[in-house]
């Protein structure tokens, strides 16, 4: 165990970065959901790595859990896309501004 | 050893991880997730966490990224239909995720770490350490997730049934 915490966290940092960036960036609602993917991974990382390093085994149940949510959110979000693409025939993101308000 | 493992395994993802969002069709997108997740679980079996990472594979290199294949291939979507962004909104995409990560980049250099409480146990990643901590203090969450998922399968189910009070609506673009 040599690799020091802090650089489980700037890694994590830098993943979770990386899909708030993908969220503003990209269009397509299914690479939204990607990049949120990759956003619940880091979150999963860290927790394992706290685990680990204090010796506690809740952060790893937490991590089962995170993946549940994950899973779920999932099924239900590409149900609701391939509904929409039903309708509209396309999954850009900004054709759904009807729901601001 | 485990040392250079961990900064290569991390580059990996790193990079995997901008490819995914960088890239121009969905289908390149899904396959660079996929490198990410499996250097993810390299990185569990780098903290001990053996069984977290086999179920890591299991579930998202299994089954969600079957699911996100499928609905890629099932819509045919490519790099034809994608649609982009205008480069001052992707400008200042890239420029709110590089302040975000300077804040809690900034609040780490801040902060100092507490030292580990105790001695570090070396096989709480193992299958019968993680079975008994869950069924003895998490039960109640574990029965509740069981709910969750049962609520997300009906949800799943009706929003992909076809209502046939709802007309499509006819683009005359299409």
């Amino acid at each position: 165990m040599k690799v020091p915490i802090e650089h489980y966290i700037l890694l994590s940092t830098v993943l979770f970065c990386i899909g708030v960036m993908g969220v503003l960036l990209r269009r397509n609602a299914i690479i939204l959901l990607m990049c949120v993917e990759i956003m619940l991974n880091s979150v999963n990382l860290l927790m394992a790595a706290f685990s680990t390093y204090h010796g506690d085994a809740a952060g790893q149940i937490f991590v089962f859990f995170i993946m549940v949510v994950a899973a779920a959110e999932v099924a239900v979000g590409l149900a609701l896309i391939v509904m929409i693409y039903r309708n509209f025939k396309t999954t850009d993101i900004n054709l759904f501004n009807k729901l601001k308000w | 050893m485990s040392q250079y493992l961990f900064y290569f395994l991390a580059f990996v993802s790193i990079f995997s991880a901008l490819l995914v969002v960088t890239a121009k069709n969905p289908i390149h997108s899904v396959l660079f997730l996929i490198v990410t997740f499996f250097a993810i679980a390299g990185q569990y079996i780098i903290l001990n966490a053996q069984f977290l990472a086999i179920v890591h594979i299991i579930v998202y290199a299994g089954a969600i990224m079957v699911l996100f294949l499928f609905v890629l291939m099932l819509l045919n979507l490519n790099k034809e239909t994608e649609p982009v962004k205008s480069y001052l909104m992707k400008g200042i995409g890239v420029l709110a995720g590089c302040l975000l990560a300077l804040v809690m980049v900034a609040a780490l250099h801040k902060s100092t770490m507490s030292p580990a409480l105790g001695l570090p146990n070396e096989d709480i990643g193992l299958v019968g350490n993680l079975g008994k901590v869950l069924f003895k203090e998490y039960v109640v969450p574990f029965e509740v997730s069981s709910l969750l998922f049962l609520s997300a399968m009906i949800g799943a189910v009706m929003l992909g049934k076809r209502d046939p009070k709802i007309e499509p609506v006819n683009e005359s673009t299409n």
